[in-house]
């Protein structure tokens, strides 16, 4: 079947079938491959994107779900200019990465908390990445990243006291 | 995947006209169908999406009883219920992660009637109507009937949960100690207190699925603290055992969960 939706503010169309996931959809069929697959099973949560807004992993949603959707991906968040957007800055001044494959969904996540809560407390970013799996940072950077990104001190994150 | 037809239609009529194809199944929020298909353990012709129906989302109040419908997010159930029923409210916003409760919905949920699943604790301890709809019609089934098993319910071919109505408790809390691997409840206990009883639902400790533990519903309702259950023992029999825990160890986290949720709801 034929499917439209809005991807990053761009009209995009395409041919899926019933089976055929968002993911599946961004990747394969637009080429939009910031998006990652991980676990697949909606456990890791490395597919995040925005779908009219709201936070939903790509992997169990299907594209023809989304038709006539508007959809945000990993990359619509730079800046126009093509530089790093806040989060993703602050992602790399806190060294919030370093396999970097959770990172497009982490970035995502972050982005969609930061809408509803643009102050958030060191807790509930660490409970918002609840469904995001990192196997590299221990959380700790990730979390110091997006409190850096609303503008709020960092320091206290994971000091430990003599 | 097997391949399948997918329908979004934008009304529950066309919904429930698409459900009479041999084969055709519901999709409501996905979180737990969609894993499965991509496991091959189901194998639907037709999938109806339900995603695009308005009138099976929002939530209402009237009187006393909250009415929600089965296509409600969790999020939306979380937000939307907070000021009137923030036990319910309390649960759906610790069922899985931020990004599926954007997608899972109450009525996918009851439908499911995973026996580790939050929602059904809360039906149960509430009194809660499910009301279903199919190409006979309408129809209304008190909790109690409707959970019949573990992923049994007495939904009928072709019939969805199209909305839940819940008592509005005078306070409820819902506890659950989660295994830590899936964050589904090893147990969960949803409290809920009225003025002429208490209900107390346990859902993920029974190989039957969900139940409502009536010596502690009793044993509230004379004195609703956490003391009222401290000396009750709930029976080992029938009781999930497995790598997780032993069923008497069941039994003793859904004691506790109990008194944790009696002095969390006041």
């Amino acid at each position: 079947m034929k499917i439209d939706m809005t991807v990053n503010g761009r009209n995009v169309s395409g041919e899926v079938e019933g089976r055929t996931l968002l993911v599946e959809f961004l990747r394969e069929g637009l080429g939009l491959t910031g998006t990652h697959v991980g676990c697949d099973t909606s456990q890791c949560g490395a597919c995040v994107v925005h779908v009219d807004g709201a936070a939903v992993k790509a992997c169990s949603i299907f594209a023809a779900e989304c038709d006539g959707a508007q959809v945000a991906t990993i990359e619509g968040q730079g800046n126009a200019d093509g530089s790093l957007g806040a989060i993703q800055q602050a992602f790399q001044d806190y060294h919030g990465l370093q396999c970097g494959f959770c990172t497009p969904g982490m970035v995502m996540s972050a982005a969609a908390l930061l809408k509803d809560n643009p102050k958030p407390s060191e807790a509930e970013v660490r409970d918002y990445l609840q469904g995001n799996l990192c196997r590299c940072t221990g959380y700790h950077n990730i979390v110091k990243a997006i409190l850096a990104a609303s503008g709020q001190e960092v320091a206290p994150v994971a000091r430990v006291e003599a | 995947m097997y391949d399948f037809e997918l329908m979004r239609p934008a009304t529950l009529d066309e919904a429930i006209a698409a459900l009479g194809d041999e084969d055709a199944q519901p999709l409501s929020g996905g979180q737990t169908l969609i894993p499965t298909l991509k496991n091959r353990l189901a194998m639907p012709s037709r999938l109806v999406s339900l995603s695009g129906i308005a009138e099976l989302r929002g939530v209402t109040v009237e009187g006393d009883v909250m009415r929600i419908g089965g296509g409600t997010t969790h999020g939306a159930v979380a937000r939307e219920a907070a000021d009137r029923f923030p036990g319910l409210a309390g649960l759906a916003a610790r069922i899985g992660d931020p990004a599926v409760r954007n997608r899972g919905t109450i009525g996918g949920s009851v439908a499911n009637n995973d026996p580790s699943a939050c929602y059904p604790a809360a039906a149960m301890a509430t009194g809660a109507t499910i009301v279903v709809q199919g190409a006979e019609g309408a129809r209304d089934i008190a909790a109690d009937d409707y959970f019949q098993g573990m992923f049994a319910t007495a939904l009928e071919e072709g019939e969805i949960v199209t909305g839940l109505r819940f008592p509005i408790p005078l306070a409820s809390n819902y506890q659950k100690f989660e295994q830590p691997a899936s964050r589904f409840p090893l147990v969960g206990v949803f409290v809920a207190r009225y003025g002429d009883r208490v209900g107390v639902g346990v859902t993920g400790a029974a190989e039957d699925g969900v139940f409502r533990w009536a010596e502690a519903e009793e044993a509230l309702a004379e004195e609703f603290s956490p003391r009222a259950v401290e000396a009750l023992r709930l029976p080992a029999e029938g009781l999930i055992g497995d790598l997780h825990g032993t069923p008497e160890y069941r039994a003793h986290v859904a004691r506790v969960m109990t008194a944790r949720a009696v002095s969390a709801a006041g």
